[in-house]
Formats: structure tokens, C-alpha cells, sequence
């Protein structure tokens, strides 16, 4: 049993619930993906399924090495490959099979995993939620650091102290989400809630250790 | 059609009403106490409509004892039973928001002729 699927979110939008409550929602293009590989305990060291989320690839975006790959599972290349796990050997899944978003139902609770939206090199205040001085009345502390330490000992700055740098467009996963709505026929999931990165970014949506279970 | 407006087309709502801007409503707002269901009405000008399919909103303003009230409602919402349009206004704005500082009869629409 594979517990997850890759996507690609579309955007998000807004969705009533039963007591006419606003529900805010991600749609994420999840699916279909095929199995472009098999890792089994015996070859590799660990039972898992290599993912492919099935979209147009021009060929001339193919190098040898991934065409290669692609033609020994006899799939259509792909641009978005991710490993899943697998609990136990489980045969039943080979290679070239689909995978859908039919395996979500509404009772169940994901975590989708994406690349954050960067924010290039930011300041305290942004990165590490400082709070910054007062804008007027004659402040002269906005949004510098303030103190890193102190002098003579230890004469140096503490490793780990929190400084501006860049921020973003890191891997951020976002636990938990509920599952609003599922459309087969689309290959649409739809989350309660954000999901890190931008539109158009690409998704691991895994069922959370619950759901799973 | 991309996902996202297959996604909303398909929960949006298509009995509703033709009204706009400075037409005077009732809208019929269903209300849960317990597990008992009751319809409430609220009566007002319409003085705004957002639109963004089912993202679509518009505000109702009444006056009620003396006491200016506006309500958001979301176009689409299940909440609303029913919207019956009262009066025809004859508006030159998208927005009436300057009906905030009007009272009593400064603050009244005028009807379209047609009706």
C-alpha cells in the first residue's frame, strides 16, 4: 500500500461547510503518478516505490542517464520523481502501475510537503519574528539586531545566534491538513488550509501517521 | 476551465437572483439553535457586491431602532434560503458606502421606473 501521492498545487479558494461555515481550501492537482520504480529489501536495502507525477516532458528535457531509467520501467518520462516507503514487502504494487488520488477519502489527514516561497536575504524582524524599535518619536532602533553577547568573555559570537540571511524556499512540510474534497474524475485534492510554496509548485502529499495507520 | 474553477463551479449556487447594487432585499437566513432550524429575515439596500464566483459577497445595510447595521453575506453561502428582491434602486455607484453618513431621507434610493 502506497500512502501518498505527488501533486501540484493549483491555488486556493474558499468551500462551504455543512453549517455554512467558510472553509478555506488548497486545490491540488494530485495525480496520476506511476510507479517508475521498485526498491526491495533484497537489491537496495529498503522496500520502497519510486513516484512519477505524469505530465508533458519534451524529450530534449531528458538526458541520457533519466531516459535510460525511464525506459527500463517502460514509462513515459516524467519531471518529478519522489521515493515512498513501504511498510512491508507488498508485492502487489508493480511497476508502470498508476496511482491515483481515489486512495483519499474526507475522514482522512495529510501531511504535504513543498518548497516555501523565497524571501531572499531578510532581516530580523521577518526571519526570527524580532520585534524592532519604534519608527519615530526619536528612536534610533528599528530593525537592527541589538545586542549579539557580551565583550571581553567570551569575545566572540555564540554559535546559533539568530542573524539575518536568507529565508525560504526551503523544504517546510504542513501537518495535518484535513481533506476537504476529492474529485477522481479531476485528479483534484482539496486540503483545509495552506500548503507551503507557490502555485504551480510541486507537492508530496503523504496520509499522516493516523490516518495511515 | 482550470482546477480552480472547476473546483468552484461546481459548488456554486444557480437559483439565485438577479439584483444589484441599490435594490432593497430580504434575505432569508436559515439559523441553527440546537436541532431546531428557523428562518430569520434580514431586509436592507444592497451597498456593495464583491465578485469572484464563489468567493462572491455582498453587504446589506438596514437601519434597525435608530441603529445603522450592515451584514456580509457570501453569495453562495448554504445559509441563505432564499433572496427576494423588494425594490428596484436607481444608483450611480458601485459602492453606496457614502449612505454611512446619510440619514432619514438622505439616505433613501430612488426607484427605477421600470420597476
Amino acid at each position: 500500500m502506497i500512502n501518498g501521492i505527488l501533486g501540484i498545487k493549483m491555488g486556493m479558494t474558499q468551500l462551504f461547510g455543512k453549517d455554512g461555515m467558510v472553509i478555506p481550501a488548497t486545490v491540488i492537482k494530485a495525480g496520476p503518478c506511476l510507479v517508475i520504480q521498485k526498491k526491495t529489501a533484497a537489491n537496495d536495502g529498503y522496500n520502497a516505490v519510486q513516484l512519477g507525477l505524469v505530465e508533458f516532458v519534451s524529450g530534449r528535457r531528458v538526458n541520457k542517464a533519466m531516459a535510460g531509467h525511464f525506459k527500463k520501467g517502460n514509462v513515459a518520462p516524467v519531471r518529478f520523481l519522489r521515493e515512498f516507503r513501504l511498510t512491508d514487502s507488498a508485492e502487489e504494487t508493480k511497476v508502470g502501475s498508476k496511482v491515483l488520488v481515489d486512495q483519499f477519502s474526507t475522514k482522512d489527514e495529510v501531511d504535504v510537503t513543498g518548497v516555501s516561497k523565497g524571501k531572499g536575504f531578510a532581516g530580523l524582524v521577518k526571519r526570527h519574528n524580532f520585534g524592532g524599535g519604534a519608527a519615530t518619536h526619536g528612536s534610533m532602533f528599528h530593525r537592527a539586531p541589538g545586542s549579539i553577547g557580551a565583550s571581553a568573555f567570551p569575545s566572540r559570537v555564540l554559535k546559533g545566534m539568530r542573524a539575518a540571511g536568507h529565508m525560504g524556499q526551503e523544504r517546510v512540510t504542513a501537518k495535518n491538513l484535513h481533506v476537504v474534497k476529492v474529485d477522481v474524475e479531476n485528479n483534484l485534492l482539496i486540503v483545509k488550509g495552506a500548503v507551503p510554496g507557490a502555485n504551480g509548485g510541486y507537492l508530496i502529499i503523504k496520509k499522516n501517521k493516523r490516518t495511515a495507520g | 476551465m482550470n482546477a480552480l474553477n472547476t473546483v468552484e463551479k461546481g459548488e456554486m449556487r444557480i437559483n439565485l437572483p438577479a439584483f444589484r447594487v441599490g435594490d432593497t432585499v430580504r434575505v432569508h437566513v436559515k439559523i441553527k439553535e440546537g436541532d431546531k432550524e428557523r428562518i430569520q429575515i434580514f431586509e436592507g439596500i444592497v451597498i456593495a457586491r464583491k465578485n469572484g464566483d464563489l468567493r462572491s459577497t455582498f453587504t446589506v445595510r438596514k437601519i434597525s431602532f435608530g441603529q445603522g447595521v450592515e451584514r456580509i453575506f457570501p453569495l453562495h453561502s448554504p445559509v441563505i434560503e432564499q433572496i427576494e428582491v423588494v425594490r428596484k434602486g436607481r444608483v450611480r455607484r458601485a459602492k453606496l458606502y457614502y449612505l454611512r453618513n446619510l440619514k432619514g431621507k438622505a439616505a433613501k434610493i430612488k426607484e427605477t421606473k421600470a420597476g
